[in-house]
């Protein structure tokens, strides 16, 4: 059996891959997404703390032999703490300006510090083990997969719908909602909204250091790693509309697939493919698949 | 006060005429443009630099009474960025020879400006024969290796040992396509067959879906013609998938560096060719530990050449006793190089070093005794077997 001229296997198999890279770019775009939306920064750091929680997991494991587990929530933990330090020094002063000066910022620091961990370790990457208990693979007739990738999508999938369920459907995620729409007003109701802020950018970061474990074992830990991914995580954003969760999430999965395809087709154009479709969505709908038109 | 102003300017003009007319005055000024921040720093890049400096230094710093220089930039993989740098110094800096490091493209890029411009120009870490061949320069010295030598060490050594059926995975740039048309070459002539190949974009970050559909070749060796973050990343992914598994999974070029990344575990086994191994003499072990002292790992053997090109290249200013680019290039080509990086080696007509290559294997863990104990020699390619022959060159240089 063939589908569109290729085995259903390869065409099976190429879905489960796409899948993966999918869930995963959805994670990563949406931390984005959190932290457009709620705070409208437009976090180009976000790439460097993905690689900053690689490495810590990293660092981690060489230097105290903290396993992958423990450094599921430690490394998380420590880019989100990262996180609410920049934004105390530094982003909570560009609020009210125009956005560009945030985007100027992050970059110049997501610069710092990708150079300083070149510096210190080189761009050869180091290599995290698959961890004990998720080693091996399955094999599921079209394919064999990867204990550990099938661990991904899972985690990934479970963490999107947990962030998504907190914003929109508990207290917490309403204060935030309105706290961001008038902040006075909520203040007004004792609540802290500066602090909330900062909790939510941290939170931002901390999602994107959790990607960065979880994708640890799988590539090479590089000071590289975040900006080889973060042009197309910002275009996955773009396409599902600025700032909205669920289209940042779903955006990602579909775009996981289509680069998938596009490796089988024609690989050379699978670099590019994501931007040829943003720029088709941005021609049809100027806010993006998700977006509200403002 | 206006006079003055006057003569400034005009010794302003003259003093950048004169620098360009005669080459006797200022400093002797060594070009170095490599990668130095993304995929390939690590195994040229900024050690690299050092090395050119290294070499500087141990020269004494001077030739032909003037002080050397050595200026050095990133070209970012970019074949545009390369050939303005070096269009720059050349004119506004009288550069008097260039050194490229990684990246064929560039390195195209490079010959193509000190060509037009007559500068001596030591090509280090480009892969692409290229260089030698149809794009070959009166100005350009190939110094490493390259895809033709990469082809006849490792790949024929693998199609003899019964690697008939090959598929590639390639890099989807100069040296990709010149590695894997070069290695299709060795393995036709040896009875093998390709029965497929996949391209993948410089720097990609997930291999997986090529390597799912280099498994469904029925190929029985996947040879990875890519290098440096792109090999490592493959690699793992292909141990991962259960690739190695079924096929035997080959490194077309792989550096130490690599190895070492990669693991010694994922890598044992593995056939590499390359031009020289820092732990194959007392000499190379020498020059190893001052450059361990310093970087806390083993030099490449790009950055050992990078020394060496250096040294030689200044040993022939100084016989000539001018940096006029004619007489120097003359010397280059006709003197015999012998240091710790190669033996008896000449350069030939048509640019190409001609010395020794290895193919080396990636020991077992448990025989691997001190970091960075990798290789064992399995065989010694004589120069003029491992490099195109005159016959195969369509180098008009050759051709007299």
């Amino acid at each position: 059996m063939e589908i569109f001229g290729i085995p259903h296997q390869a065409f099976l198999g190429q879905l489960m891959l796409g899948l993966v890279n999918g869930a995963f770019y959805a994670m990563l775009s949406l931390g984005l997404a959190v932290i457009f939306g709620l705070l409208d920064i437009v976090n180009f750091a976000h790439g460097a703390l993905y690689m900053v929680g690689a490495f810590a997991a990293w660092i981690m494991l060489d230097s105290w032999g903290v396993n992958y587990w423990w450094a599921l929530l430690l490394a998380p933990l420590l880019v989100g703490v990262l996180g609410v330090i920049v934004e105390r020094l530094f982003l909570k002063r560009l609020y009210g300006l125009d956005p560009l000066y945030g985007l100027l910022l992050t970059f110049g620091l997501s610069l710092i510090l990708e150079g300083v961990f070149r510096r210190q370790y080189g761009v050869s990457g180091q290599s995290y083990a698959v961890p004990e208990l998720l080693e091996g693979a399955t094999n599921l007739g079209f394919m064999i997969l990867p204990n550990y990738r099938a661990w991904v999508i899972f985690a990934s999938i479970a963490i999107c719908l947990v962030t998504w369920y907190v914003i929109e459907r508990t207290r917490l995620g309403a204060y935030l909602r309105a706290g961001t729409e008038n902040a006075k007003l909520v203040q007004a109701f004792g609540v802290n909204v500066p602090l909330m802020v900062s909790l939510t950018y941290g939170a931002g970061a901390a999602l994107a250091g959790l990607a960065g474990v979880l994708a640890a074992p799988v590539i090479q830990v590089t000071p590289l790693m975040g900006s080889n991914l973060i042009i197309v995580v910002f275009a996955v954003v773009v396409i599902g509309g600025m700032g909205s969760i669920l289209g940042s999430v779903i955006t990602g999965l579909g775009l996981g697939v289509v680069e998938g395809f596009t490796r089988v087709f024609y690989p050379e154009a699978s670099n590019i493919v994501v931007f040829v479709i943003m720029a088709i969505v941005l021609m049809l709908r100027p806010a993006g698949l998700f977006g509200k038109e403002a | 006060m206006k006079i003055k102003t006057l003569v400034a300017a005009m010794a302003l003009g003259l003093g950048s005429y004169a620098a360009t007319a005669q080459n006797n005055a200022g400093p002797v000024r060594i070009g170095f443009i490599t990668d130095m921040s993304s995929l390939y720093a690590d195994i040229d890049g900024p050690a690299g630099a050092e090395m050119v400096k290294w070499a500087v230094q141990d020269f004494g710093g001077k030739v032909l009474n003037r002080p050397i220089e050595v200026l050095t930039a990133d070209h970012q993989n970019k074949a545009d960025v390369a050939a303005s740098k070096a269009r720059e110094w050349i004119d506004s800096q009288n550069l008097a020879m260039l050194i490229g490091g990684t990246s064929s493209g560039t390195n195209l890029a490079m010959a193509g400006v000190t060509k037009e411009k007559k500068r001596p120009f030591i090509s280090i870490g480009a892969g692409s024969a290229r260089l030698t061949n149809e794009d070959c320069s009166p100005y350009t010295i190939h110094y490493a290796y390259d895809t033709v030598a990469l082809a006849k060490v490792g790949g024929s050594a693998l199609v003899k040992a019964g690697a008939k059926k090959w598929y590639f995975l390639t890099a989807d740039y100069a040296f990709g396509h010149s590695l894997e048309a070069d290695a299709t070459n060795v393995v036709k002539a040896n009875g093998g067959t390709v029965v497929g190949s996949v391209k993948h974009p410089l720097n990609a970050s997930d291999f997986s879906s090529f390597l799912l559909q280099a498994q469904g070749s029925k190929a029985d060796i996947l040879a990875m013609a890519n290098a440096g973050g792109d090999f490592v990343n493959a690699m793992k992914a292909a141990k991962e998938f259960g690739i190695t598994k079924q096929m035997k999974v080959a490194g077309l070029l792989v550096f130490i560096n690599d190895v070492h990344s990669v693991g010694v575990k994922n890598a044992e086994g593995l056939q590499v060719a390359d031009s020289w191994y820092w732990n194959q003499d007392d000499e190379s072990r020498k020059f190893a530990k001052r450059f361990f002292d310093k970087f806390k790992r083993m030099p490449s053997s790009l950055q050992a050449a990078d020394y060496s090109a250096t040294m030689n290249y200044l040993k022939a200013v100084q016989k000539v006793g001018t940096t006029d680019a004619d007489k120097v290039n003359g010397e280059l080509r006709s003197m015999k190089y012998n240091d710790f990086y190669h033996k008896n080696a000449t350069v030939r007509a048509d640019g190409r070093m001609m010395h020794d290559m290895y193919l080396f294997q990636v020991k077992a863990a448990k025989d691997s005794n001190t970091p960075w104990d990798y290789y064992k020699l399995v065989a010694k390619v004589p120069g003029d077997q491992a490099f195109t022959t005159p016959a195969e060159s369509k180098c008009t240089l050759l051709k007299k």
